[in-house]
């Protein structure tokens, strides 16, 4: 089990207790003048993974996008690895994070063994390295490999197709994993599979996640810190402890609509 | 039945003609996809020119064709020979459906798959050849049938400017007022039309993504 995750490795270019991802009074705005993200200031150190959390308009996936500069900071800056986003080559900042997104975005005229090996194949692979890395991945994400390789993206549930786009945003081993609401098109009974399986992966693997939700029960589950947001700004970010015991109203609103849940739960 | 007994008379000469009439066909449609695709993108990518072609394309397909055959005779090298200028007039008419089905295609491009090809860092081009094409070559083959089913009618008014092929039967009925002698132009032509569009859909049917 242990030789199929790679261990972490150590970048050179970060320094020991550097945040690996950094907004510095980073803000965006359209062309048109609306605000999507006032002036967040955040540190996620190696290792991590954070949670954010708020209702859909609240600038949570503005803010995931700029970290692989899908889009670029109107205000201040976003760097990754110490550097801003701007000065990096953004193909090559981009191959080292990772990025699922909701629907997954798997390629629906290429199969699964052409979906999750597709980053290994641009940056030139050998074959046989690919192969081992598919074998790899397919268990990682606990998909058998002959039953799914030479299978279509159609011809898979949602839940299979969003291990895929797993499988496919780890294929190169990046250090930065980016989630936007990965398990939001999945019924709840997968969806709390999908999750536990991804906890389990995360203790393993150790990379630097940052993934968006709604739900605060996987924001609990998953983040080892979760950061509020609500109308592009970021209201604060706690510890799991923490956010079940702020007074802050957003996040108590929250807390409130998961015991609430909990009460239905034990009565029945 | 003085049709048939045309035919029978003259069945080779028929069968010229066709072949003449799918060579004009088909060298405009090489020329029409090699042209029009790449300005179907540019029409996706830099939209400020979008409106420059597609109205260029569009003002084209509303010259009548005989006069468009006769605007060209006079452009040199063009109107040195007859099949050049019916080539290049076929050419401009088969353009607009082959652009317009290109940007459909391409701006029909899920934005979910458009995203993550962006997010792996995937570079525009590798996005373009490896995700943009392969998703929209079923749109883009409709538009090339519906060009060359055009270009199958139009091609037969070529022979107004001496292209040869079917249109030859069809023009020499009418100044003979023989209708064995049209039909001898009209019903192959017809059928080409019909076979062309039935094989290009079996195609088009057969490229489009699964789904």
């Amino acid at each position: 089990m242990r030789r199929l995750v790679r261990r972490p490795r150590r970048m050179s270019s970060e320094p020991d207790g550097q945040p690996i991802i950094e907004f510095q009074k980073a803000g965006y705005r359209l062309p048109n003048g609306k605000v999507l993200l006032k002036e967040v200031t955040l540190a996620v150190p190696s290792g991590e993974t954070l949670v954010l959390l708020g209702r859909s308009g609240a600038g949570k996936t503005t803010a995931l996008r700029l970290i692989n500069r899908l889009l670029e900071p109107s205000a201040g800056k976003v760097c990754v690895e110490g550097r801003s986003t701007l000065d990096w080559d953004p193909i090559a900042l981009r191959r080292r994070i990772g990025y699922v997104i909701q629907e997954s975005g798997l390629f629906p005229h290429c199969t699964v063994e052409q979906n999750v090996s597709l980053v290994p194949r641009l940056q030139r692979w050998p074959a046989e390295r690919i192969e081992v890395r598919l074998r790899e991945l397919l268990a990682l994400v606990g998909l058998d490999q002959g039953e799914f390789l030479p299978r279509y993206p159609h011809e898979l549930s949602g839940g299979q197709r969003q291990r895929v786009g797993l499988a496919r945003a780890l294929a190169a081993d990046p250090p930065i994993l980016l989630m936007d609401e990965p398990l939001g098109a999945l019924d709840p009974l997968t969806r709390g599979d999908v999750r536990r399986e991804f906890h389990d992966l995360q203790k393993r693997l150790r990379k630097t996640v940052v993934i968006v939700t709604h739900d605060i029960s996987e924001a609990l589950l998953l983040g080892s810190r979760i950061g509020l947001m609500e109308a592009g700004e970021l209201r604060g970010v706690y510890s799991r402890k923490e956010f079940l015991n702020a007074t802050e109203p957003l996040a108590a609103a929250y807390t409130a609509q998961l015991r609430a849940l909990e009460g239905a739960g034990d009565r029945t | 039945m003085r049709l048939l007994a045309f035919v029978s008379q003259h069945g080779y000469e028929i069968f010229q003609a066709t072949l003449e009439h799918v060579w004009l066909v088909a060298l405009t449609m090489l020329l029409a996809t090699a042209i029009g695709i790449p300005l179907g993108i540019l029409v996706v990518r830099r939209p400020w020119l979008s409106k420059a072609i597609l109205g260029t394309a569009n003002v084209a397909e509303t010259i009548p064709s005989l006069a468009l055959f006769g605007f060209l005779l006079p452009v040199p090298w063009l109107g040195n020979r007859a099949d050049r200028v019916a080539i290049a007039a076929l050419t401009l008419y088969a353009l607009l459906p082959i652009i317009r089905n290109t940007a459909t295609g391409i701006a029909g491009v899920d934005r979910a798959v458009r995203e993550a090809a962006r997010g792996m860092g995937m570079t525009e081009r590798q996005i373009l050849f490896h995700v943009e094409l392969p998703l929209s070559l079923s749109t883009v083959i409709a538009g090339i049938r519906v060009a060359t089913v055009l270009t199958i009618g139009i091609a037969t008014i070529a022979a107004a400017v001496g292209t040869g092929g079917l249109g030859e039967f069809i023009f020499r009925g009418l100044a003979m007022v023989n209708n064995s002698l049209i039909l001898a132009g009209a019903i192959p032509a017809a059928a080409l039309a019909l076979a062309a569009d039935f094989g290009l859909s079996l195609l088009e049917r057969r490229l489009r993504p699964g789904r």
